[in-house]
């Protein structure tokens, strides 16, 4: 610890704290635009110039100098720093007037404006003249790619977005070139960033030299409503903010959650929005003559219920990827009711069994743990793109401490370097038993993760043991001898928001139920008659007989093309509803928008359904919903908490009996940008998806 | 005092003077104006009917920066924007004022960075129905082709005040 007086007021803070933290913890402002806490210092804007003393009698960059870099005085007086005087007010403005001379007047037509730090700091403490009277300077506009727009004569040289895509992305594709007045930030041979975190430079970039091209122009942020939610795009879990105006979302924007994000979000998270308003369900439709054909929800609803009636108990249910745990309570409520428990939240031939405990399903070591790793091994997951943030996370750490990193699977570039292991089960065995440096290094690691793909656990063509195999393997490998006291390492990566919900609440088959792959089997026989799609499009839907399909769901995709009933629900921008993410973290969306036209919350729909059957559910509103869900669920309760897997539970599982020889590993996102039904019916993510798949050339 | 009265009663002075001043005004200019024939002086300033301007050019003026519609006391402005179809540069694709709404408090054209909206010097827009005052971007934009030299030489005879 150090103290230095900061304005006057004695403060003791770590000698390793930079001048602007030590004014942060005295509570003075310290106005910056290059400094950011979660990237390198880089001291090129000169913003935040203070007065020292004991040290250069010129001001300094608050920023690049550490209290300890100050002496005391003669008598051994704490060194002192000074954010007020007038030798700091005088350098902010004649740093302000400097960053000025270049930056073009052009606050009205920024997207930028109303939330640009140089405008509000301009307006704190700059001056409101320009002694500058010469042309300023032009710089052309880069082509970065679809996500973001540039407008290169706004750019202060700040290097932000230069030090987030090396450091944080890990991507050197961004670079300053030229000294000067022809200095410019620009892509390597203007390409299109690969990053699947560019959208983050937009938040970044403290002028409106990079902003957001889908919203160009669309909207101003004081006319935007903010609501505080969770995406649901992977089963991550990010805190985002979304911003809408009227009926429409405008835009996504992150929020800091230490836990889970910081403070980035993912391409997808962030520019999803366009397909929340395309190709929406927004009226019940009903299968009439072999045409769907929109009807009202009385006529719909009674359609639905006099099939249930008739099918007795043969009546299944999948939920898909974006489905949240109400609704999931209220189908299985609904089934239950009829006596069926054919319900199913997994993707097909998943190894995670109904009666395995919570911590073989979750991601135990939790997101911010990573930190803590040292050894990650990563089994048949592509995490960049199946949760960009974990990836950012394992990233952040192998900056920070060099973990060793295998991977057994797909072998793709993750922005860190790795030990390629091999890509099947038989290199997951020989790991497991040791061999191999990179099973030295795991057999001799206290806090390794063990991160365990969908992938590696549901294998669609070689059946449910393979998954189970390697659930055990990876709870072996979690559990080894070396593994630290209270140390959960087991990581079972989803790719799905509403997956551990799901599981958590029992959307699994139970009580005779079947998976869902066996319901689609059984569906394609004839064995069952009502199948009820809860957002599911994943699945073949040309497999699934003559079954009677209802498709409760928010968009227009593959599920509601074989529907014969379709029940338009909400998205998770329009309704408040809990989501479990892959750490077992129960978090909850708030609603920012309404649903359009016709279409309801997805609970209401399942409760509406129960009464048109003459089984109501015990429920008529979401917060009778909610108590008796906590009721039967207590944990669902504690939102934003995680509810822990038991490290013994995973020793009973290492035991079981290894019954595959072979099977490979792939990746469970094919396409990154296309993963779900609003991805897919998103025009910037298929602009995204076009480009990542080499179809269009970047610089046209 | 009493014999003042009775002079001034007899030799009817309040009649005399009273018929001088009639006669005065009687051969006096006229104050009132056959309107609508003719109009009263207006102020540079005068804030009348808005409108939308253009440049000399034919390229409208309005960039949607959207301080008018964020200034507005009564929020009778509604603005949409988006990048233009040909160009791609910022314009708006909706620009509706609700003259029923608005309070004529000139907030609008002081906000405005390029001068594009603009109260001008008409006063007589009354219309037969409401719909009629709510204003859309093409009818703002008439209002500016309409009224731009009234306007422009409004804007250069304040300007020396600003």
């Amino acid at each position: 610890m150090a103290s230095i007086k900061v304005d006057g007021t004695l403060v003791e803070v770590p000698d390793y704290y930079t001048l602007m933290q030590a004014a942060e913890a005295a509570g003075a402002e310290i106005p910056r635009f290059c400094y950011h806490d979660r990237l390198s210092v880089a001291g090129n804007c000169r913003m935040c110039l203070v007065e020292v003393k004991g040290g250069p009698p010129k001001p300094q960059a608050s920023c690049a100098m550490a209290v300890k870099d100050l002496r005391p005085g003669p008598n051994g007086e704490p060194p002192e720093m000074f954010t007020n005087t007038p030798m700091v007010k005088k350098a902010r403005e004649g740093v302000m007037e400097f960053l000025l001379v270049n930056h073009p007047l052009d606050c009205p037509i920024c997207d930028q404006g109303g939330e640009c730090d140089l405008q509000d700091q301009a307006m704190a403490y700059g001056v409101d003249k320009s002694r500058f009277h010469e042309n300023k300077r032009a710089v052309e506009d880069k082509y970065i790619g679809p996500l973001v727009k540039t407008s290169m004569n706004r750019c202060i040289h700040c290097t932000r977005c230069v030090r987030f895509t090396t450091e944080v992305a890990g991507i050197a594709e961004m670079g300053l070139l030229g000294r000067g007045e022809d200095a410019e930030i620009t892509t390597y041979l203007e390409k299109a960033l690969s990053s699947e975190l560019q959208g983050n430079v937009i938040d970044l970039c403290p002028v409106g030299a990079l902003t957001s091209k889908p919203y160009a122009f669309n909207a101003r942020p004081w006319e935007l409503n903010k609501t505080e939610s969770i995406d649901v795009m992977d089963a991550v879990g990010s805190a985002i903010r979304v911003d809408s105006r009227g009926r429409e979302v405008m835009r996504i924007m992150p929020r800091v959650n230490e836990a889970i994000n910081e403070e980035w979000i993912s391409d997808k998270t962030r520019f999803i929005w366009d397909g929340l308003k395309n190709q929406r369900l927004d009226r019940p439709y009903v299968r009439k003559n072999g045409k769907l054909q929109a009807t009202t929800w009385e006529e719909a609803l009674s359609a639905v219920a006099a099939r249930i009636k008739k099918a007795g108990n043969k009546v299944g249910a999948i939920a898909g990827d974006l489905a949240a745990v109400e609704e999931m309570y209220a189908l299985k409520g609904l089934l239950a009711s009829i006596g069926s428990g054919m319900t199913d939240v997994r993707p097909a031939m998943s190894g995670i069994d109904p009666s395995m405990p919570r911590s073989a399903y979750i991601f135990n070591p939790t997101i911010a743990g990573i930190e803590e790793a040292d050894a990650v091994l990563i089994i048949g997951a592509n995490p960049r793109k199946e949760a960009s943030l974990i990836n950012a996370r394992i990233r952040k750490t192998w900056r920070a401490k060099n973990i060793p990193v295998g991977v057994i699977g797909e072998r793709a570039d993750l922005t860190y370097t790795y030990d390629y292991l091999g890509e099947g089960f038989e290199t997951l065995v020989d790991v497991a038993a040791g061999k191999g440096s990179f099973g030295k290094i795991l057999a001799k690691a206290q806090r390794p993760i063990i991160i365990v793909g969908e992938a590696a656990v549901s294998h669609a063509n070689l059946g449910k043991q393979v998954g189970r195999d390697v659930i055990a393997i990876a709870s072996k490998l979690a559990t080894g001898a070396n593994v630290a006291e209270g140390w959960n390492g087991f990581a079972l990566l989803h790719n799905a928001a509403s997956r551990v919900g799901g599981i958590d609440i029992g959307f699994v088959p139970h009580d005779g139920g079947v998976c869902s792959a066996d319901q689609i089997a059984l569906a394609g026989k004839g064995e069952l008659d009502v199948l009820f799609l809860l957002g599911a499009d994943e699945y073949d839907m040309s497999a699934m007989g003559k079954a009677f399909v209802v498709y409760v769901g928010s968009h227009g995709d593959q599920g509601a093309h074989r529907a014969d009933v379709i029940l338009p629900a909400a998205t998770y921008t329009e309704k408040s509803g809990t989501y479990v993410n892959t750490e077992g973290r129960v978090q909850q969306t708030a609603r920012a928008v309404f649903p359009p036209g016709d279409a309801k919350e997805d609970w209401a729909i399942f409760r509406a359904l129960s009464g048109a059957i003459g089984k109501p559910l015990p429920y008529n509103s979401l917060a009778q919903l909610r108590s008796a869900l906590y009721a039967e669920f207590p944990h669902l309760a504690n939102v934003d908490e995680i509810a822990p897997g038991k490290v013994a539970d995973l020793g009973k599982l290492a035991k079981a009996a290894i019954k595959t020889k072979s099977a490979p590993f792939g990746s469970a996102v094919a396409d990154f940008y296309l993963s779900n039904p609003i991805a897919r019916a998103s025009a910037v993510m298929g602009e995204c998806a076009a480009l990542a798949a080499g179809l269009r050339q970047a610089a046209e | 005092m009493r014999a003042a009265q009775v002079v001034n009663t007899l030799l009817l002075k309040e009649f005399v003077s009273a018929f001088f001043l009639a006669m005065r005004y009687f051969f006096a200019p006229k104050p009132t104006i056959n309107y609508p024939f003719e109009k009263g002086p207006v102020s540079p300033r005068f804030r009348g009917e808005h409108a939308l301007r253009r440049y000399p050019n034919g390229e409208e003026r309005c960039i949607a920066c959207k301080l008018c519609e964020a200034i507005c006391p009564a929020q009778a402005i509604t603005i949409e924007a988006g990048p233009r179809q040909n160009d791609g540069t910022r314009r708006t694709v909706r620009y509706d004022i609700d003259m029923v709404k608005c309070i004529y408090c000139g907030f609008c054209q002081e906000a405005c960075p390029v001068d594009a909206i603009v109260e001008g010097p008409n006063f007589e827009f009354a219309t037969e129905t409401r719909e009629e005052l709510y204003f859309s971007k093409e009818k703002l934009l008439a209002n500016g082709d309409r009224w731009e030299r009234e306007i422009a030489s409004n804007l250069a005879a304040d300007a020396p005040y600003r």
